[in-house]
C-alpha cells in the first residue's frame, strides 16, 4: 500500500471513531429516553396527579411532590432572578475596574463549580440551623437560589454586554440618568436573553435532588404546603424515594414522575431556546 | 462689529444660566447603586458562609476525632455503636467513581469534539449540538435511575456475581452525564483555533485526521484538557447517581463490581436519618463536605491555571 493510501485510510478509520464517538452519546440519550417512557407511561393517569404517595403502588400519585416543587421553585425564583439580575447590573454597569470587581468576578466563576450537595450543607447550617428556618420551603428555595444565583449571573451579564454601545451613548447624549439608561435602553435590549439563562437555571433547580436532602425534605409527604414554613417533599425527591425501593413497581412509578420531570423541564429550555431565537438579532446595533 | 460681539456676550451669559452640567444631587440613582452593589456582594457571602459553616463544625469534629486518624485511617464506620473515622475508603470510592467515568467520558467527549469542530458539516452540526444539550440538561436523579434499572442489570447480565449496588454501573452512568461537559467545552476550545493553521496543514496536503490531530488539538491543547478537569471535578461531586447505584458500604477496593461509598454519597446517607443537630454524627457531615469542597475547589482552580499558563496564542 502506498504512503498515501496509508494515510487516507487511516483518516477514514478516524472519522469513523470520532462519528461513532458522537452516535454513542446520541443513542445513549434515545435508548435512556426510551427506557424511562417504556417503564412509565403505563403508570401515567389523571389519578397520578391527584394522589399523594401510598405504601400501595397503584395508589400513589405525586400531587405532594408538584405542590412541593412549585413553591420551591416560586421561593427560589423570586429571590435568584432579582438578586442575580440585580449583580449582574452592578458588575457590567456600574462596578470599577478595581481588585475588589476582580475578586467579586473570580468568586461567582468559582460558586458555578461547587458540587450542588455542598451548597444542600451550606443551607443545612445556616437557612435550617442558623436562622431557624428549619427543614421548611424558605429554607429549601433559599438554598436553590444560592445554587443557581452564579450561573443567572454569568448568562445576565453575557445578555447586558451584548447591548451595542451606540444606544448607550444615544441615551447618553440625549441626558439620560444611569438608571435610565439602563431601564430604557439596557434591559429592554437585554430582557430577552436574561429570560432565556434564567429559565434554564431555574429549570436546573426543578431537577436538583441532593441539597434538598440535605436541607430535609421529606420523602413521605401525604399534604400539600400552606406556607413557606411548612416542611415539603419535591417531584425529584418523589423519584429518589420511589427509585431507592426495591419492588419494581415502585421503580415504574418514578419512571412515570420522570415522564412529567422531564415533560417540564423540556418545554422549559424550549421556551428559552424559542425566545432567545426570537428576539436575536431585533435591533441591529 | 460690536453688535456681534455684544451679542457672543449675551450668549455666553444666557448658556451660562442654562448649565447642562447636573443641578441637583440625584440621591436615587446612588441608593440605586447601593443596592445593586448589595446583590453583587451576595456571592461573597455565600462563598463566605460556606467556608465559615464548614470550619465551624470541621474544627468541632477534630476536636472529637485526630485529624490523622481521619486523613489515614482505612476504616470508616461512622454510624456503627464504636464509630472510626478513616476516610480513606471514602475517597477511594470517589476516585474510582471519578476514574471509571473519566474512561467512559474523555474520550467519547473528545471524539464527539473532534467530529463536531472538524468532521460535521455545519447542517448536522446544528442538529447534533442541542441534542447534546438535552443531555446536559437531564437531571442526575434520573440518571441515577437509569443506571440502577438499566445499566446494573446488564452488567449483571454479563458478570453474575456483580452485586445489585456496584461502582461500575455508577462510574458508567457518571461518564455518560459528563460527557456533554467535555465535548462541548472542547469543541469550543477547538473552534477558537483560527482557520489559518487549518488551511496551512492543508495546503502541505495533510489529510482531515492529519490537522485534527496534529494541528487543532495541539493548538487548543490546554482548554482540552482544562475540560477534562473539570469533568472529574463534576464526577468528584456527583451525588445521585453515587446514592442510588453504587450503594453505601465504604469499602477500600479497587473492584468496580463491589458496593462502595463515595463521599458524596455519605454525606447523604447522614442527612437523611434523623441526626441530633451538634452530635458527632452531625459534624461528620461538615468534615466529609469540607474535604469535598476543598478538592473540588482545587481542581476548578487548577482548570484555570492550565488553561492560563499553557494558552496559545494566535
Amino acid at each position: 500500500m502506498s504512503n498515501l493510501k496509508l494515510r487516507k485510510l487511516k483518516n477514514k478509520i478516524f472519522h469513523g471513531l470520532v462519528l461513532s464517538s458522537t452516535l454513542f452519546a446520541l443513542i445513549v440519550l434515545i435508548v435512556l429516553l426510551s427506557d424511562i417512557v417504556m417503564d412509565g407511561y403505563k403508570w401515567l393517569s389523571i389519578d397520578f396527579f391527584k394522589n399523594f404517595t401510598s405504601r400501595f403502588p397503584e395508589r400513589a400519585g405525586i400531587k405532594a411532590g408538584l405542590f412541593g416543587s412549585l413553591w420551591i421553585i416560586v421561593i427560589t425564583a423570586s429571590v435568584s432572578f432579582p438578586v442575580g439580575v440585580g449583580a449582574a447590573l452592578y458588575l457590567e454597569e456600574y462596578a470599577p475596574k478595581n481588585w475588589f470587581t476582580n475578586i467579586i468576578q473570580i468568586n461567582i466563576s468559582n460558586l458555578a463549580g461547587v458540587p450542588s450537595i455542598v451548597f444542600g450543607i451550606l443551607g443545612l447550617g445556616v437557612f435550617v440551623n442558623t436562622f431557624g428556618f428549619g427543614r421548611s420551603i424558605l429554607s429549601g428555595g433559599l438554598t436553590l437560589a444560592l445554587l443557581i444565583l452564579p450561573i443567572i449571573i454569568v448568562s445576565a451579564q453575557e445578555a447586558l454586554r451584548s447591548v451595542p454601545k451606540d444606544l448607550k451613548h444615544g441615551a447618553y447624549a440625549l441626558g439620560c440618568t444611569k438608571w435610565q439608561v439602563i431601564t430604557g435602553v439596557v434591559l429592554p435590549y437585554a430582557i430577552p436573553g436574561i429570560l432565556t439563562g434564567t429559565i434554564i437555571s431555574i429549570a436546573r433547580a426543578l431537577g436538583e435532588t441532593a441539597p434538598l436532602i440535605m436541607v430535609g425534605a421529606v420523602t413521605f409527604a401525604a399534604f400539600t404546603p400552606e406556607s413557606i414554613f411548612d416542611s415539603f417533599t419535591t417531584l425529584p425527591m418523589q423519584i429518589y424515594s420511589w427509585t431507592s425501593r426495591p419492588q419494581a413497581d415502585f421503580h415504574n412509578l418514578a419512571a412515570a414522575a420522570i415522564i412529567v420531570l422531564l415533560a417540564v423541564l423540556l418545554t422549559a429550555n424550549a421556551l428559552a431556546v424559542l425566545l432567545r431565537d426570537k428576539y436575536q438579532d431585533r435591533i441591529k446595533g | 462689529m460690536v453688535e456681534n460681539v455684544k451679542v457672543k456676550k449675551s450668549h455666553k451669559s444666557s448658556s451660562k444660566k442654562n448649565n447642562l452640567t447636573q443641578q441637583k444631587p440625584r440621591h436615587g440613582e446612588n441608593v440605586i447603586k447601593g443596592i445593586l452593589f448589595l446583590f453583587a456582594l451576595v456571592s461573597i457571602f455565600t462563598t463566605i458562609g460556606i467556608v465559615t459553616i464548614l470550619l465551624k463544625e470541621t474544627v468541632g469534629f477534630f476536636k472529637e476525632v485526630s485529624i490523622l486518624e481521619f486523613l489515614t485511617g482505612t476504616e470508616w464506620t461512622a454510624l456503627f455503636a464504636n464509630p472510626k473515622f478513616g476516610v480513606l475508603p471514602l475517597v477511594s470510592g470517589t476516585l474510582m467513581i471519578a476514574f471509571y467515568g473519566s474512561v467512559v467520558a474523555i474520550p467519547t467527549g473528545l471524539g464527539c469534539a473532534i467530529y463536531l469542530s472538524e468532521y460535521a458539516s455545519k447542517r448536522t452540526r446544528k442538529i447534533i449540538k442541542p441534542v447534546l444539550e438535552i443531555l446536559a440538561g437531564i437531571p442526575s436523579i434520573v440518571y441515577g435511575y437509569f443506571a440502577l434499572t438499566f445499566i446494573t442489570p446488564i452488567i449483571r447480565k454479563f458478570v453474575p456475581d456483580t452485586m445489585v449496588f456496584n461502582a461500575l454501573s455508577a462510574s458508567i452512568t457518571v461518564g455518560i452525564m459528563i460527557i456533554p461537559m467535555v465535548s462541548s467545552l472542547s469543541e469550543d476550545a477547538m473552534k477558537a483555533v483560527p482557520d489559518s493553521l487549518r488551511h496551512g496543514a492543508y495546503a502541505l496536503g495533510c489529510t482531515k485526521f492529519e490537522v485534527a490531530t496534529k494541528v487543532v488539538v495541539p493548538a487548543a491543547l490546554s482548554s482540552i484538557i482544562a475540560s477534562f478537569v473539570l469533568a472529574i471535578s463534576r464526577a468528584i461531586g456527583e451525588t445521585m447517581i453515587v446514592t442510588l447505584a453504587a450503594g453505601s458500604t465504604p469499602n477500600l477496593t479497587l473492584n468496580p463490581l463491589e458496593s462502595i461509598q463515595t463521599m458524596t454519597a455519605f454525606i447523604v446517607q447522614v442527612a437523611k436519618g434523623d441526626v441530633e443537630h451538634g452530635g458527632l454524627i452531625y459534624k461528620t457531615i461538615f468534615a466529609v463536605g469540607m474535604l469535598l469542597f476543598v478538592i473540588t475547589l482545587a481542581m476548578n482552580i487548577l482548570a484555570k491555571l492550565i488553561i492560563k499558563k499553557f494558552r496559545e496564542e494566535y
